[in-house]
């Protein structure tokens, strides 16, 4: 049994952020959640759909955030509460359901979770879903800690159910990553039966169609909600004050910088000169209760992720209330006191609150700090991040690499996201010549093709993961075979979405709880799609790189070339050595070898040691995962791979 | 130290652990086990976790928090580290950089795990003796182990992180003990991988009892 749901309320239990939210929601009675993967985000739905059985919920990973969107707002519509989960650039591509949603309105409770990657530690963004919130107009939520974590998801179900709008609860990577002691609530016994009134009187918002038609009344409406949302928020639990009743300082906060913030102010001493007022609801801000603490000082300091949503909301009840709590001094992010971009940590806002208060702060004695950066500077040299030993990428960009430079027109890679976006990096030997959103590479392959009418001639090739391909690649394959686009697109299906944790999507014959479902083809869907498509193991790299070559000159609409090899990590790889490889020691030319050494200069699998003193190369045998692709590059034979039983 | 107690007696509060090491090494679960035995009734732990692209053979680090006052963040504030507990040797100077002290001590598995830099050539590896003795001078008490040849030993390398658990109860540094690792891993484990673990645990314990 999952440890989410074994324990008991009052039990107190060390859980992960995701964790926290996936319990808050079972304490709220969830019976639908849907979600596309996405780290920080995914361990959220995991762990519901691990329990679904159990709690009799419907889990599911979406094709895509904006489907996963509909899916849950069709529960809420038929009366259930649902949950919708996804990282911070997820709520773009769900944006436009989004709007229209927040127009006609909700029945069952709505929640959605978007949880967003300050600093993008897994991500190429470092989106602000809190945007959202406030351009389409519903309540936000931002937990603090783990505690919180849990109990804001109940209270936003109950305010969704109120008010009949979503209501967003937004995390971030620290708090979705991190883990801390949790105590529980109880697990609901109730199990509501789905049925959606659609034939009542138009307006009817809770028997009528549900639709952001008439647009003006829908609107209205909207605005309404969120002043009532404001006014609810005014007694929220969730917003507290700790500090001398006369601070120097008002340290504004929310999210995971409140525990930011009160480890600065230990670390510092300076309990007796700083009051925090931590939100927990950030908009609609309560604007009495921010009247009532901006009297207690006139210097205030906003601290938060990213870009200054809070402080600029903040200032705004400032203006509106100047009558009452006098002329302010800000600090934050809009006058350079905080960085607007990066993750926020203890030493951010204790160098803030240096500058702010006057005083000075050494982290460690200036002779340590000296010595152990020298020794760091020799010592630790920089760690790349690379794909994994066994990864199959690594062989398709290998041969990608190759086929480019023999066929010498400066081709060049639009890249897409997922595991395989690291070939920007050089254990992918910078393949990629741009990144940008989920589907984004073959899309603008679509568009580089078409410029042959400028006399462009450059070879385009696209890569796409499989779990990308169903998500967002799909229509922009339709565009380049409608408009003929001259283009490669190279599916890189490793069988599952692998850089999240190994969820499955449509072309997997199983779903999110573990259930047979039916399978779609990539290679029958590009087909009837009107592309050219081709198939290959990518660890056979003499024939992935010919192919290419031939794919590339040949005239005509887009091809495809699906290289179709399983992650290393997969539950049915990991560990599994399909070869054990060896270095003929006698054969290996280390340094004289006229190739340069391909294995570890140019290759460099981390299965692989480049032996400085002995000037050869060896395996590592803890690290290698037994595919067998290194074998293929070494000229002399001198990596050699033996089958294991 | 008594091994089984009922009071927990952390050396400090907060107690700020760093356990760190190279993706794919096992660190998140390690900083599962050792905050689940931390996870006593009158203290709080927090655990921040590096995960997601930098598990692909990046430097990866769990900051594991205990207080008996309340949660405290995810990140641990420069040089305010009490404990580093290293899976790779270079990784321990780079932790000790950002969060070390002249109090600091550091257990550390000596395995190297070469970045892609010094597979190429562009960077160069320490030698351990360099190695150890870099981190020497910046802790106050140092435990170096050969964890993952252990768990070689044992047909698998992804013990080392147990054998290092196992490790740090002998060193006596915190209040752990076997009793308290059996609970944990009975409920993060499956039933038939108690025993492996349990022999990893036991063998950690030797090799620091062997190298005092």
């Amino acid at each position: 049994m999952s440890h989410l749901i074994e324990g008991r309320a009052g039990d107190r239990r060390l859980l992960m952020g995701n964790e926290a939210i996936a319990r808050g929601a079972l304490e709220a009675g969830i019976r639908v959640a849907a979600g596309y993967p996405g780290t920080p985000s995914s361990e959220i739905i995991e762990n519901l759909a691990r329990v679904a059985e159990q709690r009799r919920l419907y889990v599911e990973w979406s094709v895509n955030e904006k489907v996963a969107l509909e899916v849950a707002a069709a529960a809420s519509f038929a009366g259930l509460r649902a949950l919708c989960v996804m990282k911070q650039n997820g709520v773009n591509v769900a944006s436009d359901f989004l709007l229209h949603l927040a127009g006609s309105g909700t029945r069952g409770g709505l929640v959605l979770v978007p949880c967003d990657d300050p600093g993008a530690l897994s991500s190429v963004n470092e989106g602000e879903s809190r945007h959202f919130a406030r351009m389409i107009e519903i309540p936000l939520l931002e937990p603090a800690d783990f505690q919180e974590a849990k109990d804001m998801i109940p209270y936003a179900f109950a305010l969704s159910e109120q008010l009949r709008t979503l209501v967003m609860v937004r995390s971030v990577t620290r708090l979705s990553h991190a883990s801390g002691d949790v105590v529980l609530g109880a697990l609901p016994a109730s199990a509501p039966q789905a049925f959606f009134k659609h034939d009542g009187f138009i307006l009817d918002l809770m028997e009528g169609p549900m639709l952001s038609s008439p647009v003006d009344y829908k609107h209205g409406l909207q605005q309404e909600r969120i002043r009532q949302a404001a006014e609810q928020f005014e007694s929220a639990p969730f917003n507290t004050y700790s500090g001398p009743q006369r601070p120097e300082v008002l340290l504004i906060t929310c999210s995971a910088c409140f525990l930011y913030s009160l480890e600065a102010i230990r670390v510092l001493g300076v309990a007796e000169r700083v009051g925090v007022l931590k939100l927990g609801t950030t908009w609609p801000l309560p604007s009495m209760l921010l009247e009532k603490y901006l009297r207690l000082s006139d210097t205030v300091l906003v601290v938060e992720e990213v870009i200054p949503f809070l402080e600029e909301n903040v200032k705004l009840v400032a203006a509106e209330r100047a009558a009452a709590v006098g002329i302010k001094t800000f600090y934050g992010k809009r006058d350079g006191t905080l960085p607007a971009t990066g993750e926020m940590n203890p030493d951010r806002v204790i160098e803030a609150l240096t500058k702010v208060l006057g005083i000075s702060h050494a982290a460690m004695p200036a002779d340590y700090a000296e010595k152990a950066l020298e020794s760091a500077f020799f010592g630790a040299p920089p760690r790349d991040w690379t794909f994994c030993p066994g990864c199959p990428h690594r062989a398709s960009f290998w041969s990608i690499r190759s086929a480019l430079q023999m066929d010498d027109r400066q081709g060049f890679v639009c890249g897409d996201i997922g595991c395989y976006s690291l070939a920007m990096l050089p254990t992918g030997f910078n393949s990629l010549s741009t990144l940008h959103a989920m589907g984004s590479g073959t899309g603008l392959a679509s568009g580089f093709g078409m410029l042959n009418k400028f006399d462009m001639h450059q070879p385009v090739l696209a890569v796409s993961g499989d779990s990308t391909f169903f998500h967002a690649v799909m229509p922009a394959l339709a565009n380049a075979v409608h408009h003929r686009a001259p283009i490669t697109l190279v599916v890189l299906d490793n069988s599952g979405t692998a850089m999240t944790g190994f969820q499955p999507h449509p072309g997997l014959a199983v779903d999110a709880a573990g259930k047979s479902v039916q399978a779609l083809d990539i290679v029958r869907i590009c087909e009837a799609m009107g592309a050219e498509v081709t198939q290959c193991d990518p660890f056979d790299l003499a024939l992935t790189q010919q192919t290419l070559l031939d794919l590339m000159a040949s005239a005509g609409g887009p091809k495809v070339l699906v290289l179709k090899q399983i992650c290393a990590l997969s539950p049915e790889k990991k560990g599994k050595k399909q070869y054990r490889m060896t270095i003929d020691a006698d054969r290996c030319r280390g340094e004289q070898c006229g190739c340069n050494r391909l294995c570890t200069r140019v290759f460099k699998c981390p299965g692989l040691i480049w032996d400085a003193a002995a000037k050869a190369t060896r395996i590592d045998e803890v690290i290698c995962a037994g595919c067998g692709v290194c074998a293929s590059i070494c000229p002399v034979g001198a990596i050699q791979k033996e089958a294991v039983a | 130290m008594s091994l089984d107690h009922g009071k927990t007696a952390m050396p400090a509060d907060p107690y700020n652990i760093i356990i760190t090491g190279v993706g794919g090494q096992g660190n998140v679960l390690a900083s599962r086990v050792l905050g689940n035995m931390l996870l006593a009734d009158d203290l709080h732990v927090t655990i921040g976790e590096t995960f997601g692209a930098s598990q692909r053979g990046g430097s990866v680090m769990s900051h594991l928090r205990v207080s008996a006052k309340s949660h405290l963040a995810p990140q641990i504030p420069r040089g305010q580290a009490h404990l580093v507990i290293s899976l790779e040797p270079t990784e321990a100077l780079r932790v000790l950089k950002d969060y070390g002290n002249p109090e600091v001590c550091v257990l550390c598995n000596m395995r190297p795990i070469h970045a892609i830099g010094v597979i190429s050539g562009e960077a160069r590896y320490p030698e351990p003796e360099e190695l150890k003795q870099w981190i020497r001078a910046l802790s106050r008490k140092v435990w170096f182990v050969n964890a993952t040849e252990a768990a070689l030993a044992m047909g698998n390398p992804i013990f080392g992180n147990i054998l290092l658990m196992g490790a740090l109860a002998a060193t006596g540094v915190l209040p752990l003990d076997r009793g308290g690792f059996k609970r944990v891993m009975h409920r993060m484990m499956p039933g038939d991988k108690m025993a492996p673990n349990l022999e990893a645990f036991d063998k950690g314990r030797l090799l620091v009892n062997g190298s005092l």
